[in-house]
């Protein structure tokens, strides 16, 4: 884990509430090392993503807390006690997984109840819990149908519901919203933060979609080959990305490659100070950092290069240019300005070069 | 699209096929069985009295009687093993399924005959399992009744159905998404509430489908209570065999024919609507 992941994780539990501490973790099937020395804390209420490509480990950890698997190392605590040596259907814990599971053979209200019944819980609170559940998914019309009638996002509801009428500490959501088609997703991803902040209840989510995970966490939790790359808000992780890996990986970047001698970067034909001991360094320049300059001063804590227009790409509102700066290829992002050739002058703010770990 | 000579050529040999094969004996047995014996010989003397006979002469409905109440038995029992080996093999075989699967099916392979007559040296008065009583001082005459009973019928009907009604419960838990039993757990359910609630119901087509394999197999069977059932092992299906054959009777025989015809069709009409009820895709 790199400096900035740890401090991350000390923030959390020193701010107290602490619900869920993953201490060292580590996970192997066979010879693959899934995950390695996991250590995250997760706040009570808070809603916390993983974040990662496919095979980064982040369904494994959340499978880890579920109790679907057990870790190869380390532990995993909750409000105090110890969980990862407890079976599943004694945590309170619960999952929305990726494909739904509902129970093919029970009625939408019979899959609401479920996890009330077999802790045998009284029909009458059954029923008043299951309905408000179904209330606050918006599906109590469709209580008696089976879940094969259902589209995919009222099965995600179904899914929701069935989950939260347990009223757990803690809830999984493995991608719950990859199997939606784009408009439907993004209605869910509002209706999905909007619950977790009218129930308080802490939110684990698992996504590979790093807009999604920018769009719903307080914190993202970014995972890469089974190590926390970085854990922090999705304002700090965008905009001060630890590592070249982070800064690639959310968002669009500019990986500007040089070295720093004398208290000046130089990369490429950039070149502006920058105080540290001379060594070779990677920044991360954010396409909409750059702009045109049109002329009159410039400042000394911008640094203002020539380029030539290569491509322009229109998006709407924005527009991306790819912009050639002395042999470097550059994004640029700007908004929507018309079409644009030849030269022209560009500036960005020193303090937008953040300096990122190779 | 398919020409409608392409069409016709395909469906012909089928088609043929059952008429000939199928539609044909059994329109033969059904008229056979309101005809009559006279002399010696078939007439074709249109009447009821073969199925009077069968429902007023107490021998035929006591073997049938003992027919179902041993093919009953043999479903129970192969159930009773097949389900559980079934679930085993599904769910907590791990890396020995593969094999544990190839061993359930081997059995397959050997003749019907050859188990039958394994058998009959274990049960026999002379056979292993005697010896072995005899041996341990638990008797010290021979057990007569292990061979020669209804209980050896279904012991060798149990043993050689319960593969096919492990097959098709094996297909149903094999189809039973694996996230549906971790949801189970997640919401609280403990093994036993899980297999209850979430693995049995899922799987009820297959215990319909193996269940009507083992009873409907058990009941036109004529070579285990041949081989190992004796006098008071005999079921219907040797009935049938040596009305046809020795007693001359092909009215009787294919009146009682008929009547486990109706028996078996009305089963599987049955378990048919039944396994419907249960699949939900």
């Amino acid at each position: 884990m790199n400096p900035s992941a740890a401090s991350s994780a000390q923030a959390a539990s020193s701010a107290g509430g602490v619900l869920l501490e993953v201490r060292g973790v580590a996970k192997r099937f066979g010879a693959r090392d899934v995950l390695k020395d996991i250590s995250l804390n997760i706040a009570s209420g808070e809603f916390i993503t993983l974040l990662g490509e496919s095979g980064s480990g982040k369904t494994t950890l959340l499978r880890l807390v579920a109790g679907f698997e057990q870790p190869t190392a380390g532990e995993i605590w909750m409000s105090g006690d110890r969980l990862d040596t407890i079976p599943p259907y004694k945590r309170r814990v619960n999952t929305v997984f990726q494909h739904y599971a509902l129970f093919p053979h029970l009625s939408v209200r019979e899959n609401v109840a479920y996890g009330l019944r077999v802790k045998k819980t009284s029909a009458t609170e059954i029923g008043g819990r299951v309905e408000e559940a179904l209330q606050m998914v918006k599906m109590e019309e469709f209580a008696d149908s089976r879940p094969s009638k259902l589209s995919g996002g009222q099965q995600q509801r179904v899914a929701l519901a069935r989950a939260l009428v347990n009223r757990p500490l803690l809830l999984l959501l493995d991608e719950p919203l990859s199997a939606l088609d784009a408009n439907l997703r993004k209605q869910m991803q509002s209706e999905l933060k909007a619950l977790q902040r009218e129930l308080g209840i802490t939110f684990l989510f698992v996504t590979h979609d790093q807009e999604e995970a920018m769009a719903l966490s307080d914190r993202i939790a970014l995972l890469r080959n089974g190590a926390l790359e970085q854990v922090a808000s999705p304002r700090e992780i965008y905009a001060h990305p630890a590592t070249a890996y982070t800064a690639q990986f959310i968002g669009q970047t500019n990986l500007l490659l040089g070295e720093i001698r004398g208290s000046i970067a130089t990369c490429g034909v950039l070149r502006w100070p920058f105080e540290a001991p001379d060594t070779p360094v990677t920044f991360s320049l954010r396409p909409e950092s750059i702009r045109i300059c049109a002329g009159g001063v410039r400042l000394s804590s911008e640094v203002k290069f020539r380029a030539s227009i290569r491509q322009q790409l229109y998006g709407g509102a924005s527009e991306l240019l790819e912009v050639d700066c002395g042999g470097q290829l550059l994004r640029v992002r700007i908004f929507a300005h018309g079409p644009l050739s030849g030269e022209h002058d560009f500036v960005f703010s020193i303090a937008d070069a953040i300096r990122v770990q190779e | 699209m398919y020409s409608r000579t392409y069409k016709a050529i395909v469906s012909v040999p089928p088609l043929l096929w059952v008429g000939l094969f199928l539609l044909l004996p059994y329109l033969l047995m059904f008229a056979h069985s309101f005809w009559a014996v006279q002399d010696q010989a078939i007439v074709h003397q249109w009447n009821v009295d073969n199925y009077r006979t069968l429902f007023t002469k107490p021998v035929y409905l006591e073997v049938l009687l003992r027919t179902m109440r041993i093919a009953t038995s043999v479903t129970l029992c192969s159930l009773l093993l097949g389900y559980p080996l079934a679930y085993y093999l599904s769910f907590h075989a791990g890396a020995r399924k593969e094999l544990l699967y190839q061993l359930v099916i081997v059995p397959l392979w050997v003749s019907y005959l050859v188990r039958g007559y394994a058998w009959k040296t274990i049960l026999g008065s002379e056979g292993v399992l005697n010896g072995f009583l005899q041996y341990m001082h638990l008797t010290r005459e021979p057990v007569a009744s292990l061979l020669y009973s209804p209980f050896a019928v279904v012991l060798v009907l149990t043993h050689i159905y319960t593969p096919f009604v492990f097959l098709p419960i094996y297909a149903a838990l094999e189809h039973i998404p694996r996230p549906l039993v971790e949801a189970s757990q997640d919401l609280g359910a403990n093994s036993a509430q899980t297999f209850l609630r979430i693995i049995l119901p899922l799987s009820i087509p297959g215990l319909l489908a193996g269940a009507t394999f083992a009873f409907v197999l058990s009941l036109g069977d004529f070579l285990a209570p041949l081989l190992v059932g004796g006098a008071s092992g005999t079921m219907i299906a040797n009935v049938v065999q040596s009305l046809f054959g020795a007693a001359y009777d092909w009215p009787l025989g294919a009146a009682i024919s008929v009547c486990i015809l109706i028996l078996i069709v009305s089963l599987l009409f049955l378990t048919e609507r039944l396994e419907k009820r249960w699949s939900f895709k």
